[in-house]
């Protein structure tokens, strides 16, 4: 039973409910956290650094960064949520143990709180695409495109986070999941610069990976470029990260919090 | 529809939950009956939480058969959950939330909404007296407004069986009364209560039944008066003062068939208390009190005196 795939019911949205409701009150630091962060890598890198660099495959630097920018900060968004608010739901306030006592149970608690995860890496991002289009980096309303993308990215980071969640005795521990998971990520999946001149080990590792092929998708919606003929493909790397993830997550949490 | 309750809200039967080779409840049978309010008690470290975590099925059993409000745990936790309010040790109210948006989020985790649920919060609020901090953050509450919020909040689904874990450990006298007695007008509306505490008086008053357990086993059972009846003398003689021990050794003793020492007092249990009353009239150094046996004697008899962390 307790190696069971999670079981799927519409018993989720009271979760998600709940987290969106805490979120509208404190909506102001978060949206500032959220969006400011990869904004001020936005402009600080697309102006500074793309000064000296000029064109990156065809493309203005900051042109470029834009769509990479907006990849990153849903994958940062969706593993703050899954690390250090839901940690803060399990372990602090006891939010979970709460809500066990009730009908929701286990599986509807990790599918809640992935497709929070997701959500809140679309509210990073909607303002981040904004400011990108008033920047005038965005070539047209094909950008519109990228919401999903990025819903999917917070959902396969979301649950990814919350794996770790499952284990952590404490916030620490998620030190070793940012400087060993997400920052390398951060740094070879194309956000900054093309894998094309990485060695073959790095691009190959980045390939194998979930937020490689999002910016992969991303960055042609976003600069008006034909999509890749695999995008259906590419897309089902992160989305399969993100089954495996709900799957391990849901049976980690059982054994943590009902055994 | 829901399907009637059971005589027996809880039938367990060798309810065992093993730790590896630790065993923290071994055996265990119980029942508790429809419209009682059966209390759990014992020392920390018995098992109560790991018993009562496995009534909920938040703890899955080792060995044995349960069952609550008739459904089968821990296979129907669910269906049982609907139908059962937990107040649980220590607090988990929503920090971000009003009083009133505790409530109505709670409410949707069991699928309640609408007008009905409205009405239910409004009584809900005159229940726990409540009805001004209705916009307050949890922040600004009293420890007995957050443990009233909390029994209202696990009473928004109307249930049959409620289970409180210490609904009144760290509140002052007159919050602990207002619990009390919001308890007994549950128990009045037919609500079935199981209750862990450490205060022997809270359970003499408000158990119909209850189990005193040890090292996961039980010791006995029965009602608060019967078991003062049947498991210890019905006086009780609390003596200090300078000069008690050897006051003890060369007079005393003649008059207790039974004594313990706690601390620099000595209980003294008697079938008659008379002649140890007489004598200790004439020690004006010794300070002494007289009172009729209650369950904090039978629980101290039966778990002893030393301290457990």
């Amino acid at each position: 039973m307790s190696r069971a795939f999670p079981s799927i019911t519409l018993r989720w949205l009271p979760v998600w409910r709940r987290n969106l409701r805490v979120w509208r009150k404190l909506s102001g630091p978060a949206l500032i956290g959220n969006f400011g962060e990869p904004l001020l890598y936005l402009l600080a890198l697309g102006y500074g650094l793309g000064g000296f660099i000029g064109e990156v495959n065809g493309l203005p630097y900051i042109v470029f960064l834009a769509s990479g920018i907006v990849c990153a900060s849903a994958m940062n968004t969706a593993s703050f949520e899954g690390l250090y608010s839901a940690y803060t739901r399990m372990a602090v306030q006891n939010t979970w143990g709460g809500m066990l006592a009730t009908p929701l149970s286990i599986d509807d608690i990790v599918l809640g709180e992935i497709l929070w995860a997701g959500t809140k890496s679309l509210i990073s991002a909607i303002p981040i695409l904004l400011v990108a289009a008033l920047l005038g980096v965005v070539h047209d309303a094909s950008a519109l495109g990228v919401l999903p993308v990025v819903f999917i990215i917070g959902v396969c980071f979301g649950a990814m986070a919350l794996v770790v969640t499952a284990l952590a005795k404490s916030y620490d521990f998620f030190i070793y999941y940012f400087t060993l998971v997400i920052t390398p990520l951060f740094l070879v999946s194309g956000v900054f610069f093309p894998l094309d001149g990485m060695p073959d080990a790095v691009r190959i590792g980045a390939q194998l990976l979930p937020l490689a092929h999002a910016v992969d998708v991303v960055r042609p919606l976003m600069t008006g470029q034909p999509l890749p003929s695999l995008t259906l493909l590419y897309l089902m790397v992160p989305l399969l990260y993100a089954v495996g993830a709900f799957w391990l997550a849901t049976v980690l949490l059982r054994r943590r919090l009902i055994s | 529809m829901l399907p009637d309750l059971p005589d027996l809200v809880v039938e367990a039967r060798g309810l065992t939950k093993r730790y590896g080779t630790q065993t923290v409840v071994d055996n265990l049978d119980l029942s508790v009956r429809r419209g009682e309010c059966f209390g759990l008690l014992g020392p920390n470290g018995a098992g109560k939480t790991t018993t009562l975590r496995m009534l909920m099925g938040a703890t899955l059993p080792s060995a044995g058969e349960l069952n609550v409000l008739g459904y089968p745990i821990p296979q129907q936790a669910r269906q049982m959950h609907l139908r059962l309010g937990v107040v649980p040790q220590q607090d988990n109210l929503d920090p971000d939330f009003t009083v009133l948006e505790n409530l109505s989020t709670y409410a949707s985790y069991f699928g309640l909404r609408g007008a009905a649920l409205d009405a239910r919060i409004t009584e809900l609020l005159a229940f726990a007296n409540l009805e001004a901090k209705a916009h307050a953050g949890i922040g600004t509450l009293s420890g007995g407004m957050k443990r009233r919020l909390t029994l209202a909040r696990a009473l928004i689904n109307d249930p049959d069986l409620l289970i409180l874990d210490e609904p009144t450990t760290g509140l002052d006298p007159q919050a602990r009364q207002l619990i009390w007695q919001r308890l007994r007008t549950l128990l009045a509306q037919g609500k079935s209560l199981i209750l862990t505490t450490h205060y022997m008086e809270e359970a003499e008053r408000l158990c119909d039944r209850l189990v005193i357990i040890d090292s996961g086993r039980i010791l006995v059972s029965g009602s608060p008066a019967e078991l003062v009846q049947q498991h210890i003398e019905p006086h009780v003689v609390e003596i200090h003062g300078r000069g008690m021990d050897e006051w003890f050794n060369s007079i005393g003793q003649q008059f207790i068939q039974r004594s313990e020492h706690s601390g620099e007092t000595l209980f003294c249990y008697l079938a008659d208390e008379r002649p140890l009353l007489d004598a200790l009239r004439h020690c004006p150094e010794l300070h002494f009190m007289h009172r009729r046996a209650n369950l904090e004697d039978v629980f101290i008899k039966l778990t002893g005196k030393e301290l457990r962390e």
